[in-house]
């Protein structure tokens, strides 16, 4: 799985003209997307494709970087979701860019808790871990009614609505706006990160934790750091799942079943990238929706809807399959290897495998 | 005293349901080095076969045996199509790979045999029985030796058959076993097939107890604590980590709930898991791995 490689960069300068107006490009696209596109495709594909993408990010830090498996994403996006919540109700005075980053604080520390057994535990093992995060928070957050400050049917809304320094972000294009920017701002410092020596001790840790010992990568604490990192974004991306995408949560919101989601979406896009969190997002995203179409379209509409989900989850597991055996690296290698890029092409990479 | 003892006992024989479930993973975790997270959904498309057909108006026997012969051909199948192109791939994508086949087997089963709850009856009775002022469920007891057969017919199967031998040679060292010419796949094959089988059993007396449905594949949540506590690797272990969970959680929930707001079975088992695991890293009876750099 693990593989090393040297690239051959080309002179200072070279390629970058192109890249710069992909880059800008691009920008201008997503930052006037809202003007081009119908609100339902805003509401209900594209930001929480965006959401997902993030939280996509978040368990990527984890699994895909630090090689810890984890089946508790959608408990840490619960944290971060009823911390929002906790902080918007009772301290009011607090921004609302400030309680998600508070909110993210407060996941990040679980995150922290429940990576303790990382410590002393390996593999398989770990998930019994984030697996009991998921069923206690599912427990805490059903349980006492303080959570969802007594709602009858227990679900949490924000009170005053999505209002940052006086800044109605109720509309769809608020919320395009707020997600965006959170989701690009921690897209960026995860790419950082990952680029970083913290990043670095991920990755011998995720290749083989006792080598890396011995080299000296303080096992205990990035195993440490990247549940807390992870469970920070997997939290705002909680939050914004919430209040951004759904207007209003309840604990099923965040059940198992959204941090398989979760996973498939680093199985799928490519463990290891932070693009292919991106890549997918989009497709779990835009599967459903194709799926739909089709049949439609081969049975206008006489289907029965259970056995559209099942087939629906049949066509699912197939391409979970498809990608482990097929294309390991996911989506993100595929398409790298489908653009041909002109780097690579000239400068063939040099590889480096590892024999398991 | 009284009520103590009646958690504890309804508790060991609930476990021993979990043990059911456990020892169709550590028979392919043994053989195979997959954690067969499909395994819940295998018991689910077990039962949900076996009841379709009864419902059909087949006679019992006869559903028995097809339900068996499709879990021998599914088992071929996953061998083929997902064991052999993943063969030496680390543990982590084989996990993986069998949660894309857990949703594969669970559409399949509803797909085709409806998602409604169907009810099982297996003509036992689920009239209490009182051994002096104690009450024990005998469905639960008739459940419990229904394990008891099976895992004595399991030690059989591995100690005294030729069988048996290639099975725990391939559990031991998979490559001293290749190299003395036994056919691995078909190990595979013919391992996956039992574990069916462990799953079909287990899937009729869960089935009995709370109708067939979806949210028996989720009994494979129940089964990992049992997993942590026994160990992946022994049948011994599954076993006893089916007890000690079973008598936890009822204990559990009737001494220590009242003071959480009750409700804590969900996570109760994970908990004690995880304490065992800082004590145990590898469970009870789990074979200690060394690494080398």
């Amino acid at each position: 799985m693990s593989e090393i490689e040297l690239r051959l960069t080309g002179g200072i300068g070279e390629g970058v003209s192109t890249r710069k107006l992909t880059g800008i490009a691009v920008a201008a696209l997503v930052v006037s997307l809202p003007f081009l596109a119908t609100e339902y495709w805003i509401n209900a594909i594209i930001v929480p494709f965006l959401i997902l993408s993030l939280a996509g990010v978040g368990l990527n830090l984890l699994t895909g970087y630090a090689g810890q498996l984890s089946l508790g994403a959608g408990a840490f996006m619960m944290v971060g979701a009823y911390a929002t919540f906790a902080f918007q109700l009772r301290l009011p005075e607090l921004p609302l860019p400030f309680a998600l980053i508070a909110s993210g604080i407060v996941a990040g520390a679980v995150g922290f808790a429940f990576g303790f057994p990382s410590t002393r535990i390996k593999g398989f093992y770990l998930i019994v871990s984030t697996l009991a995060a998921q069923f206690f928070f599912e427990w805490l957050f059903l349980k006492f009614p303080w959570f969802y400050n007594g709602d009858p049917s227990a679900t949490i809304s924000l009170p005053a609505g999505l209002w940052a320094f006086g800044i109605d972000l109720n509309s769809p294009h608020g919320r395009y706006y707020l997600t965006l920017a959170s989701v690009a701002l921690l897209t960026w410092l995860s790419y950082n990160l990952v680029r970083s020596q913290t990043g670095r001790n991920w990755m011998a840790i995720r290749d083989m934790d006792t080598a890396a010992a011995v080299i000296g990568v303080p096992i205990l604490r990035a195993k440490l750091q990247a549940f807390a990192v992870s469970s920070f974004i997997l939290g705002i991306a909680g939050a914004l799942w919430a209040f951004g995408y759904l207007g209003s949560a309840s604990v099923q919101s965040f059940g198992l079943t959204r941090s398989y989601q979760i996973l498939f979406i680093i199985i799928i896009g490519g463990m290891g990238t932070i693009r292919g969190a991106y890549l997918g997002a989009a497709f779990v995203s835009l599967l459903p929706l194709a799926l739909d179409w089709l049949f439609q379209q081969l049975l206008g509409g006489h289907a029965d809807a259970g056995l559209l989900q099942n087939i629906q989850k049949v066509i699912f597991g197939i391409l979970i399959l498809w990608f482990l055996i097929k294309e390991p690296e996911g989506l993100a290698r595929l398409l790298r290897r489908q653009s041909g890029n002109f780097n690579t092409r000239r400068f063939p990479r040099l590889k480096i495998r590892r024999q398991t | 005293m009284n009520m103590f003892l009646e958690t504890l006992i309804g508790g060991l024989l609930a476990g021993t349901m979990y043990s059911l479930v456990a020892i169709g993973f550590v028979l392919i975790y043994k053989a195979s080095g997959v954690f067969n997270y499909a395994q819940g959904s295998m018991l689910l498309f077990a039962a949900l076969t076996f009841v379709s057909l009864t419902d059909q108006g087949v006679p019992v026997l006869v559903a028995l045996v097809i339900t068996i012969v499709v879990l021998a051909l599914m088992a071929v199948g996953i061998e083929r199509l997902i064991l052999r192109p993943l063969v030496n791939r680390g543990p982590m994508t084989l996990f993986m790979a069998t949660l894309g086949l857990a949703y594969i087997v669970e559409g399949t089963a509803q797909g085709l045999m409806g998602s409604q709850v169907k009810a099982l009856d297996l003509g036992i009775e689920d009239l209490p029985i009182f051994l002096g002022d104690i009450m024990i469920s005998q469905f639960d007891l008739t459940a419990a030796a229904v394990a008891l057969i099976l895992v004595v017919a399991l030690s059989l199967l591995f100690n005294k058959t030729r069988l048996g031998v290639a099975l725990r040679g391939v559990a031991d060292d998979t490559s001293a076993a290749l190299s003395i010419g036994i056919d691995i796949n078909r190990i595979w094959q013919i391992v996956w097939t039992i574990a069916g089988l462990v799953g079909l059993v287990a899937g009729l007396l869960w089935g009995a107890r709370q109708g067939v449905q979806f949210s028996l594949s989720l009994v494979v949540l129940k089964a990992l604590p049992v997993l942590i506590i026994g160990g992946f690797t022994s049948i011994t272990g599954a076993i006893i980590g089916g007890l000690v969970v079973g008598a936890a959680e009822s204990l559990g929930e009737t001494y220590i709930g009242p003071f959480l707001g009750g409700g804590i079975t969900p996570w109760f088992a994970y908990a004690l898991a995880l304490a065992f695991l800082f004590i145990r890293p590898a469970g009870l009876f789990g074979e200690q791995k060394i690494e080398r750099v």
